[in-house]
């Protein structure tokens, strides 16, 4: 009897679960759901009152209509060369800068590391306004560099990186060492290849925080053409500020790329921003 | 001594090594950042005259800043917004991650699904939501029988970016928590069930206290970005609404005063007040967990 009383409370609990779960799920999907609907209707349809929740024809002019306004193409190709290099660069220079604090031993260690700590404790925008100004001073306002630029350097990749070479024991390195590798073969054959699943997180890290930075290519780039997918979006949100099945298309189009790598690799997306999270 | 010689003759060599792996990283964070900070220090004390040049004005612009209601506002903005969406959206994070945590079918649909806000750029997000809030048209409106300007009423809308803020961030915070529950021994929670304790109770006498590492860090990680916060109330409201004031927090402000009107040493400033926030916050937050969060086990 008591057995019984216990595992229909059980019972209880996991449906209520579920319930709970099920209904969380639908508010995280729906505005999506909203969105992909609305993109289809016309200006009128998405107007009615009562709403009409199902357009009446799956249409393309909305996506049309957003391509025409806004240089989409050029945004793709902005918005993927600055995460490319910022990538590129974040995991290089991290790399390098994160083996050395980690593995070796140096004059100044602790000092230079203390530089990376207070980047790190800093808020970004705090050096928006001299990056700008030095941006703007080299002539390289509305380029691709100039999305890049404070990028270049990840205090946050370094700091990530030197805890994951701080697991690997040092053994390894002295043993390539006396088979004749210098620091830097050690660094390049040995060391970095054992690191992939720290530098898979560092990269989509990057990568998801590149994508929806807004407030500097909104400042660096005011040509529409060397927008990214973010700045270039909230410029859309002004031309059609009551169009929204244009905004949608637009919103859409600016968010697939994204949402298919994170579909396609959600486990890496998932575990990498988790192993990087706190920051 | 031929053996120390070669060690010393090593360990000049890697040292070598290391400053070559640290220098482009020092050199970037000197000229990127360390150099900026100290320009932007400077700036707060300057007028800005157009075209890079400034001149001292001293205390000028804080003594601009402390007497501007639009700034108050904006601080009292910041703090609310932290009021708002911390509390109760690591609360709904956490039962999220305990929801997931347990033994249930389809776990990694659902933190995929409420993992998702999170690869979408916050512009993209921000404009389905403009729509659902929209005073005329908007389905929230329609669902709810109301008129409620979501984005136009200056007493409703920050409660809107609030709502927004939770909704996007609670999925990255539930995965965060979860790797915090997961680490949580088993057995505690067998011998816990042999004394007959409810779930409920459990989860109060074990679960809380056994997470509160975690839980601080994410709170942390929270107030920082929530004192920051930017791109959403941008999206959300715009310059020309009305209720912009109402809604505006510290980097709004920092980015109309530094960009759109051009007053950089103002702009400045006021990103320097914003650190002294943070820092604030910080140190209250350090002083404060030795209240709640647990360390001993």
């Amino acid at each position: 009897m008591k057995k019984h009383t216990m595992g229909s409370s059980k019972t209880k609990l996991t449906v209520l679960t579920y319930a709970a779960l099920i209904a969380g799920a639908v508010i995280m999907i729906f505005p999506f759901v909203w969105m992909l609907l609305t993109s289809s209707k016309t200006v009128d349809e998405s107007m009615a009152i009562p709403p009409t929740i199902l357009p009446n024809q799956i249409m393309g002019d909305n996506f049309v209509d957003a391509v025409k306004s806004l240089p989409f193409l050029n945004l793709y190709i902005n918005t993927a060369l600055m995460i490319f290099f910022r990538v590129i660069c974040a995991v290089a220079f991290s790399s390098m800068a994160g083996y050395a604090f980690a593995q070796l031993e140096f004059k100044g260690k602790k000092l230079l590391f203390g530089i990376v700590l207070v980047q790190m404790s800093l808020p970004s925008q705090i050096f928006i306004i001299p990056q700008y100004q030095m941006v703007a001073k080299m002539g390289l306002a509305n380029t691709v560099f100039a999305l890049v630029f404070p990028g270049i350097v990840s205090a946050f990749g370094v700091f990530f990186l030197r805890q994951t070479y701080m697991g690997i024991p040092k053994e390894i390195g002295e043993a390539a060492y006396l088979d004749g590798c210098n620091q830097w073969q050690t660094f390049t054959k040995i060391m970095f290849p054992l690191t992939g699943t720290s530098v898979a997180a560092l990269t989509i890290f990057t990568a998801v925080f590149a994508f929806g930075d807004l407030m500097w290519p909104l400042v660096v780039n005011s040509d529409l053409n060397m927008m990214t997918l973010s700045s270039g979006l909230a410029t859309l949100r002004g031309q059609f500020s009551t169009n929204f099945p244009v905004l949608m298309a637009g919103s859409l189009l600016a968010m697939l790329p994204m949402v298919v790598l994170y579909l396609i690799f959600q486990k890496q997306f998932i575990e990498g921003i988790a192993t990087t999270g706190g920051k | 001594m031929k053996k120390n010689n070669k060690l010393s003759r090593t360990s000049r060599q890697e040292q070598l090594w290391a400053y070559i792996m640290v220098a482009p990283t020092i050199i970037g964070l000197i000229v990127l950042n360390l150099w900026p900070f100290v320009q932007t220090v400077y700036t707060s004390f300057c007028e800005h005259l157009g075209f890079g040049h400034y001149q001292f004005v001293g205390l000028e612009n804080y003594i601009k800043m402390f007497q501007n209601p639009e700034f108050w506002r904006a601080t009292w903005n910041t703090i609310l917004f932290c009021i708002l969406t911390v509390p109760v959206g690591l609360f709904l994070s956490l039962l999220v991650a305990v929801m997931l945590n347990a033994k249930i079918k389809f776990k990694g649909g659902f933190r995929t699904i409420f993992f998702l806000p999170m690869v979408c750029a916050p512009a993209a997000v921000t404009m389905v939501w403009r729509w659902i809030f929209n005073g005329e048209y908007g389905i929230l409106n329609q669902v709810l029988g109301t008129k409620i300007g979501w984005i136009t009423d200056p007493n409703v809308v920050m409660v809107s970016c609030a709502i927004v803020a939770i909704w996007s961030n609670i999925g990255y915070d539930a995965i965060l928590l979860l790797a915090g529950l997961q680490n949580i021994p088993k057995s505690l929670y067998e011998a816990n069930s042999i004394d007959g304790a409810g779930k409920v109770r459990q989860f109060f006498t074990i679960t809380l206290p056994m997470v509160s590492p975690t839980l601080f860090v994410v709170m942390i990680m929270r107030l920082m970005a929530s004192v920051k916060v930017y791109d959403l109330i941008y999206m959300m409201v715009e310059e020309t609404n009305p209720a912009v004031t109402n809604v505006q927090s510290l980097m709004y402000l920092f980015y109309r005063s530094s960009f759109v009107a051009g007053d950089r040493g103002y702009g400045s400033a006021i990103v320097i007040w914003t650190v002294l926030l943070i820092g604030m916050v910080t140190i209250i937050q350090f002083v404060g967990q030795k209240k709640w969060v647990n360390y001993d086990v």
